[in-house]
């Protein structure tokens, strides 16, 4: 059985596994596809959704909005965490992959199943949006499809415990498994837990939808569903954490502050975790206050608590590296002589921050049971989370692609100016698009609607001439975003394909030597001023713009 | 470093950092003023949605809207009845691809209570410009009080995506001063 060939890195040193390696580079491959495919139908939506463009006709708005949602939330981004899965399993704990044969079976399952959605919606009979809610029904494929996609990331996590497994009977580290693995594992019992109910409630709609079975009831399912839909994004916080954290372990030789407090962090996401489909489900008939109450606070909001905390010591770690290495002038000598001209960084700070800002606080305001009601299904919501899953996690993979492709794919980045200038470009745009999006709807604007001057309604209504703006800015800064996806396309897909081999040692940027943290727990030698101002200035936002809401709240009509 | 086993064996032993310790009491305690914060306001705020819920068929429903509309229309708005049910009493809306139903005649600082329900798909609730966002289910009769507190008129917007025709359906509310109704 054991039948492995590995090459060694010459950068890290450490054993790869050949397969291994190329399974993450066809999980890598498939998902930057699909980002590139689901990014157009994502800018021909936001110019659409432009009034003074208004591109595409209706049914070609409602089949675009619900290919883009799929290809970007699903396909993009699990593909690319079996990618991480594989990488932090088998490369990080030198081991071989197990059963790297199931690793492609997983693969086309997924790359099928995607297919087949995909295919059903583009036929136009399945513009349901990816959430699918009954009783509106789609074409059968296209729930199929998406049960074929789950079986075969279900089958991917599966390979991934099975490495963890020889890795620790073949000894092949010493100790426990690094903090980085230890976050893609939080990722994978997550994902465990929200494909078994993808699954359980997928199923039973494809009979449905087939005819076998006679009603599905519209709130359980949209229970069910947002166990999977809402739970999965534990997943994407949980592979892009581990990201931040390996990218300033490599750039830096960033140790974490604690393990203990890092780990920590992780393990309140996998309790904490659960029915987190509450954020979807408060302003819903049939549910009671206290279980609204409980489920959105993912019980008094110890998963929050466990980004505060990675909000804190990423950043920490990464400056307490610096300043061992003589940055130590000042507040913030340590971030200004960060390698802001390396896209790996640059990608990873920005998502650090913007994962925070805009995603983080907007998420929590949205998901308290009361404020929810002048935000649920207005542009906010799309708003909320192009700033946690494509300012956050989208920023985070990509930048840790700039690693990935020499160190994995053995090939050095072309177009390295290109690259430079890539995250920012992206960044920029998505910070527009988000911002502008959560301002619309402040103001009320519907998300998933083609016309907000209702062309053909009984009545007339018009938004408040401010709204119009900011669709308009929105379409603005998308194209922005389109460009910085497109830059990152163009880079990849030419280093992969058309780069230079890498012969040998490739600098990263960490120092040689031991990593930069002495000791643990040393309290007397940690100084870390900087990180501390930034998450000052980071908690005040996110008081003032909580109350800011509940004022909002306080005006609306009386409701009881 | 994060990529590699932690050196420290037993790492789960090493002291903490003052600054880690401050910063997770601070952010535990936020969480906590968050949390309470949600049961204060279901005893001292004055928007907390109801969640008087019945079961309910389509058919069953749409009989009471059509009752109130036979007793309580008071003129037609493009084709569509407006009533102006009695202030304190229940009001029947229904939302059906794509149309809200029928128009209502409210009166500012009276109470009334909205019965909200689907015939067809998922509708959404959108008052406008006021901000009011609840989800309207096929199959479920969903029961709140509300209390305009202005008068003018207000639009509802479809938020819940319900097919080709869902930019189209929009619904009015209009709030009259309570004087206005006595004549
Ligand atoms: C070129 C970059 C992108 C642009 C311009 C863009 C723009 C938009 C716009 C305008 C909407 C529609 C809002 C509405 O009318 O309801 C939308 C929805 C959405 N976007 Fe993006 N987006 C981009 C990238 C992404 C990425 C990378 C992801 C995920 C990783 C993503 C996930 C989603 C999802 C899940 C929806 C909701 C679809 C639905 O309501 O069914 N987007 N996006
Ligand atoms: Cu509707
Ligand atoms: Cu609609």
């Amino acid at each position: 059985m054991n039948t492995a060939v590995f090459r060694t890195c010459p950068t890290t040193g450490l054993k790869v596994d050949l397969s291994a390696q190329a399974l993450i580079k066809a999980n890598a491959v498939a998902a930057v596809v699909f980002l590139a495919l689901g990014g157009l139908f994502g800018l021909s939506v936001a110019l659409t959704r432009w009034p003074a463009v208004h591109l595409l006709p209706a049914d070609w708005f409602y089949l675009a909005l619900t290919a883009h949602g799929l290809d970007v939330l699903l396909l993009w981004i699990i593909f690319f965490e079996m990618a991480v899965l594989y990488f932090a399993s088998a490369i990080l704990l030198n081991c071989r992959l197990a059963t790297p044969r199931l690793g492609w079976v997983a693969f086309g399952l997924m790359l099928v199943g995607g297919l087949t959605t995909n295919v059903a919606v583009l036929q136009g009979q399945s513009s349901v949006m990816f959430t699918s809610y009954p009783p509106m029904m789609a074409a059968q494929y296209f729930y199929l499809g998406l049960i074929l996609f789950a079986v075969g990331a279900l089958i991917g996590c599966g390979i991934f415990f099975g490495t963890l497994v020889i890795a620790r009977e073949e000894r092949t580290y010493q100790g426990s498994i690094p903090l980085v693995t230890f976050g893609a594992m939080t990722a994978a019992i997550i994902a465990v837990f929200t494909l078994a109910s993808g699954a359980i409630i997928l199923i039973p709609t494809w009979l449905w939808s087939l005819g076998i079975i006679s009603t599905i009831d519209p709130l359980m399912y949209k229970l069910v569903w947002w166990a999977m839909g809402h739970s999965s994004q534990q997943i994407n916080v949980s592979a892009h954490v581990a990201i931040w954290y390996a990218i300033a372990a490599m750039l830096f030789g960033a140790k974490p502050l604690s393990e203990k407090v890092s780990r920590g962090a992780f393990l309140m996401y996998i309790l904490f975790l659960q029915l987190a489909s509450a954020h979807h489900l408060l302003v819903e008939p049939g549910l009671s206050s206290e279980w609204k109450v409980f489920n959105t606070s993912y019980a008094m909001y110890l998963a929050v608590l466990g980004s505060l905390i990675h909000g804190l010591s990423v950043p920490g770690a990464m400056e307490a590296a610096q300043r061992k290495r003589g940055f130590n002038k000042g507040l913030f000598e340590w971030l200004r002589k960060a390698p802001w001209g390396n896209p790996a960084f640059s990608g990873m700070f920005l998502s650090l921050v913007m994962f925070g800002f805009l995603g983080g606080i907007s998420g929590v305001v949205m998901g308290t049971e009361q404020i929810n009601i002048i935000m649920h299904n207005t542009l906010y919501v799309p708003g909320h989370f192009h700033g946690t899953v494509v300012a956050g996690t989208t920023l985070a993979f990509m930048a840790v692609t700039y690693l990935l492709v020499p160190l994995i794919f053995q090939r050095e980045i072309r177009f390295p100016s290109l690259a430079k200038w890539q995250p920012y470009v992206f960044g920029l745009g998505v910070a527009g698009i988000s911002l502008f999006m959560m301002g619309a709807g402040t103001l009320g604007v519907s998300r998933r609607h083609w016309d907000i001057t209702f062309s053909g309604a009984p009545f007339d209504f018009s938004y408040p001439p401010a709204a119009l703006l900011m669709l308009a800015l929105n379409g603005i800064f998308g194209l922005m975003a389109a460009l910085g996806g497109l830059m990152y396309i163009v880079v990849v897909v030419s280093s992969v394909f058309f780069g230079k081999k890498v012969e040998g040692k490739i600098q990263l940027g960490a120092p040689e030597g031991p990593p930069a943290v002495a000791t643990y727990g040393s309290s007397e030698s940690l100084r870390i001023p900087g990180t501390l101002m930034l998450v000052a200035v980071f908690f005040v936002a996110f008081v003032l713009y909580y109350f800011v809401n509940w004022k909002y709240l306080s005006d609306v009509w009386p409701m009881r | 470093m994060a990529i590699s086993s932690p050196s420290e064996r037993l790492w789960w032993k090493s002291p903490l950092h003052r600054v880690e310790l401050i910063w997770i009491t601070v952010a535990f305690l936020w969480g906590l003023v968050m949390f309470f914060m949600m049961i204060y306001w279901h005893a001292a705020g004055s928007q907390n949605l109801s969640t008087e819920t019945y079961k309910t068929a389509p058919f069953t429903y749409y009989a009471k809207v059509e009752t109130m509309v036979k007793d309580y229309q008071v003129r037609e708005l493009n084709g569509v009845p407006v009533v102006r049910p009695p202030a304190g009493g229940d009001v029947y809306l229904v939302g059906r691809m794509w149309l809200w139903y029928p128009v209502l005649e409210l009166q500012k600082g009276q109470s009334y209570r909205l019965h909200l329900s689907s015939l067809d798909l998922q509708h959404g609730f959108s008052l406008q410009p006021v901000n009011i966002n609840i989800q309207v289910h096929p199959g479920y009769e969903h029961v709140l009080t509300i209390t305009p507190n202005h008068s003018g008129e207000f639009s509802i917007v479809c938020n819940e995506f319900c097919g080709l025709g869902h930019h189209t359906m929009l619904g009015k509310i209009f709030v009259t001063e309570a004087a206005e109704g006595r004549s």
